[in-house]
């Protein structure tokens, strides 16, 4: 058994240690709004934040979360990069966008005022299929502004 | 009668799409979002044509029971033709509304409005709206399509840039087939034959076990159930199937190249009369295979119940899916439910029917039990069908002003549509597998396959085209978005700026020279005028521009892109700038979106993108091998539109894609002194050509 806090709630886990924490939040705790991609952590569709880290949840096992918290895009909610990637239409087909918002709310944190260059360079572990980019990248300047108001 | 738009000619009971219950309006369409926003524009013109607001609208898209069939949503034409259909199917049915109004006012029609679905006399509410009448008004009638549509001057929703609908569900969970939980279902997995014509000879049945794991098995179908995702996954590794009988492919069959050199089934179009003598000009270009590359892997629910078969798949197409299911598992298309649900698109036919067929398969075999397939990257990037490999060969005879009078082309193509039944990847593994009649690939310019925008839209007085098809691919292939527009544009327009070259004229003013319609050299001025043309230097200073226009199909979408790039062994975007012309925009902004997207992924594929073979077959197995354009790689992009809202819409989903590329190579081209004719344009490329 693996107790964690997801989204701010204590949780409790009964799945393998060896799990991915991908797995767990989308079938045990029913956060399906991580996606699986690639398992293989090299798309960044399923990306969380870990203590604030951002960090791909198909690659990190749940037995290794004891006492972590999680936030997924469920947690994410009232976060301004919500409302500024559907204000930027930041999407196409969307199955990105989650990870895409948890990527911005990861930098923002640490970077309230990014450049665009810097935003790119964030977000180019996230791999998108349509070319939302330029939208997805005045989403998170848009996010910006709206935190730092 | 008028001619209806095939959409409605092949549904034409109103009853069909349009229900009135409980306050809202419920509309079923065939065409699926499949990230193109179509949902939302069809929205806006039903919303339009009804007098109602977007929120009354209860949406059911690709669904064979709720549903109009609509085939496939594909090739841009989901505005042109479903849109068309939905705005007479709109129009009529609020015309039959208010003349039971009329009747029952001893009124006019012509002096009743609607306002959101109330029906007003002289501004005055008249206590009837379509609900209460709904009773009254049977829609079980076929349209007549003579109702005219609201005049332009009277749209409020159409021509906005409103929302799309799907956005804000596609930022929580739930939204995708992926997230679908039926009770009781269980995890599966196909394991994949490695080649056409590989015999299973051995399963290691006694390792599922200890995963609380099964097989099911149907001649070389073989499948893995299980309770959990993770105990499917050490079941599948644990199974080390053994497969005889696999060919061997070579990693040479990678390039166009090696298509070129194949038998193939030649069809020839266009002049009969040879080349005229004159000066000439001959070059060939070719893209390899493309994976679509779906950000997430295929994905299907199927559940056999009381001689039903039920499946939730994000297929372009339900109907034929269905057709091609039943024909595949050998039963009634009435006993098969296909529902389409949100996936991660790619706008293409990637693994999706696959998928689907894998997960209808697998719920026949486990009656009553629902089955959720999910492909992994490997088997996305291996197994699902890619875009065809083509070589393109073109040779111009200029005449005395140096302008080409006569053009040849020579493509070479594997296939672009194959989803006809048993051309599904189980299909061929199960016991009853049929031979496969040969593909139903038309050569025809319009809307064409291989030879889709061969024939120029530009005034060149006689042309001529052979198209070889290869059907012995090494691999799948299917249609990618644009099909052979896209190498034959890439190869058009490349070599319109090879033949300006040689004649010593600007590319831009070469173009317009050949160009005679008015819309067509208002993009490519445009364009010009944006990208600050007049000011481009000369060849070779590692700075570059070049221009690439098209018009999608000759008769669809038009597109003029110019791209400035850096290059020196290798190719950066600085700039993009795109006009295009898409006459009605239903919503400006997804038909900017559109371009974007299309954009970006023809930049990709131009200078990245390339399925690799080996001996196992596609040697490509992640995003680690199949790297595709990431942010920190996509320049500024400025798009302006053509402001011609009573001209008819026009798709928009694919016309940048041959264009783009076409501009890159231009571009690249222009900075480098040297040309790179063969996607995509990697740096080995330029050191060979810059050594030739």
């Amino acid at each position: 058994m693996t107790t964690l806090t997801v989204n701010g709630t204590l949780r409790e886990s009964a799945a393998p240690p060896s799990t991915p924490l991908l797995e767990v939040l989308r079938n045990e705790f029913a956060l399906t709004g991580s996606r699986f991609g690639c398992g293989e952590e090299q798309c960044g569709a399923c990306l969380v934040l870990i203590d604030g880290t951002p960090a791909q949840s198909c690659g990190r096992e749940i037995g290794t979360l004891q006492g972590r918290a999680v936030t997924t895009i469920e947690g994410l909610q009232n976060h301004p990069i919500i409302a500024a990637l559907i204000a930027e239409q930041a999407g196409q087909c969307g199955y990105c966008l989650s990870g895409m918002a948890v990527a911005a709310a990861a930098l923002l944190a640490r970077n309230p005022n990014p450049t665009r260059a810097e935003i790119a360079t964030a977000l180019d572990p996230q791999l998108c299929r349509c070319g939302a980019h330029p939208r997805i990248l005045r989403a998170v300047e848009r996010a910006a502004r709206e935190l730092n108001r | 009668m008028t001619d209806l738009p095939k959409s409605l000619a092949d549904n034409p009971r109103l009853d069909r799409w349009l229900r009135f219950a409980e306050g809202r309006v419920h509309v079923s369409v065939g065409k699926v979002e499949i990230g193109q926003g179509i949902s939302t524009a069809l929205a806006q013109i039903a919303a339009e044509e009804l007098d109602i607001s977007l929120d009354r609208l209860a949406w059911r898209a690709g669904d064979t029971q709720l549903a109009p069939d609509e085939g496939s949503t594909s090739s841009s034409l989901s505005i042109e033709i479903g849109g068309a259909s939905l705005r007479l199917v709109c129009a009529e049915t609020r015309a039959l509304f208010l003349a039971e109004v009329a009747r029952l006012l001893n009124a006019a029609a012509e002096e009743l409005e609607v306002e959101d679905g109330t029906i007003l006399h002289a501004g005055t509410p008249t206590g009837h709206d379509y609900w209460s009448l709904a009773p009254r008004v049977s829609l079980a009638r076929d349209a007549t399509g003579t109702t005219a549509p609201k005049p332009r001057a009277r749209h409020r929703l159409v021509g906005t840039n409103t929302p799309r609908r799907d956005l804000p569900g596609k930022l929580t969970g739930g939204a995708f087939v992926h997230d679908m939980v039926l009770p009781g279902m269980l995890h599966a997995r196909v394991l994949r034959q490695p080649r056409p014509g590989a015999t299973l000879a051995a399963v290691n049945e006694a390792a599922l076990a200890r995963h609380g794991a099964r097989l099911v098995r149907s001649g070389d179908f073989a499948a893995i159930l299980a309770p959990t995702e993770a105990a499917l996954r050490a079941a599948v590794e644990a199974a080390r199937p053994r497969w005889d009988n696999a060919d061997t492919p070579t990693p040479a069959m990678s390039e166009a190249a090696w298509l070129a050199t194949q038998p193939a089934d030649i069809r020839t179009r266009g002049s009969e009369a040879a080349p005229p003598p004159g000066r000439s000009h001959a070059a060939t270009y070719s893209r390899p295979y493309i994976a679509h590359a779906s950000l997430g892997p295929s994905c299907a629910v199927a559940h056999e119940q009381s001689g039903i078969l039920e499946v939730w798949t994000h297929v372009q197409g339900v109907y034929p899916f269905r057709i091609n299911a039943a024909q595949t598992l050998q039963r009634a298309p009435e006993t098969i439910v296909v529902r389409h649900a949100h996936g991660p698109g790619c706008y293409g036919h990637n693994g999706a029917d696959d998928a689907a067929l894998d997960a209808a398969i697998i719920a026949t075999l486990v009656p009553s039990t629902p089955v959720r397939v999910l492909w992994s990257r490997a088997d996305e990037f291996a197994f699902a069908p890619a875009g065809t490999a083509m070589q393109t060969a073109l040779r111009a005879v200029l005449d005395a002003e140096g302008m080409p009078a006569d053009l040849t082309a020579t493509i070479t193509s594997g296939v672009h549509v194959n989803r006809a039944p048993g051309r599904l990847l189980a299909s061929r593994t199960l016991p009853n597998a049929q031979p496969l009649p040969p593909p139903a690939e038309s050569s025809d310019p319009y809307p064409g396959t291989g030879a889709r925008n061969i024939v120029p839209y530009y005034d060149i007085p006689t042309w001529r085209y052979e198209h070889r098809l290869v059907t012995g691919t090494p691999i799948r292939t299917s249609a990618l978005r644009g099909l052979g527009a896209v190498v034959n544009v890439f190869a058009l327009e490349c070599f319109l700026d090879e033949l300006a070259d040689l004649v010593g004229q600007d590319p831009a003013a070469y173009r317009l020279r050949l160009l005679s319609d008015p819309r067509a050299r208002f993009l490519v001025e445009r364009a010009a005028a944006m990208s600050n043309w007049s000011a481009r230097g000369p060849a070779g200073t590692g700075i570059g521009l070049g221009m690439g226009f098209a018009r999608y199909k000759n008769k669809s979408g038009y597109a003029c892109v110019v791209v400035e790039v850096e290059a020196d062994t290798e190719i950066r975007l600085r700039h993009i700038w795109c006009t295009a012309d898409a006459g009605l925009a239903i919503n400006p902004d997804g038909v900017r979106a559109q371009l974007e997207g299309g954009i970006i992924q023809a930049a990709s594929m131009a200078l990245k993108e390339q399925l690799r073979i080996d001996e196992t077959g596609t040697a490509t197995r992640s995003w680690a091998d199949y790297p595709i354009l990431r942010f920190s790689e996509i320049p500024p992009i400025d798009i302006e539109l053509a402001n011609t809202p009573d001209e008819p819409s026009l798709g928009m989903g694919e016309c940048t894609m041959g264009p783009t590329a076409a501009a890159i190579a231009n571009a690249a081209a222009h900075a480098l002194g040297v040309r790179v004719r063969d996607m995509p344009l990697t740096r080995q490329r330029i050191l060979r050509a810059a050594s030739a």
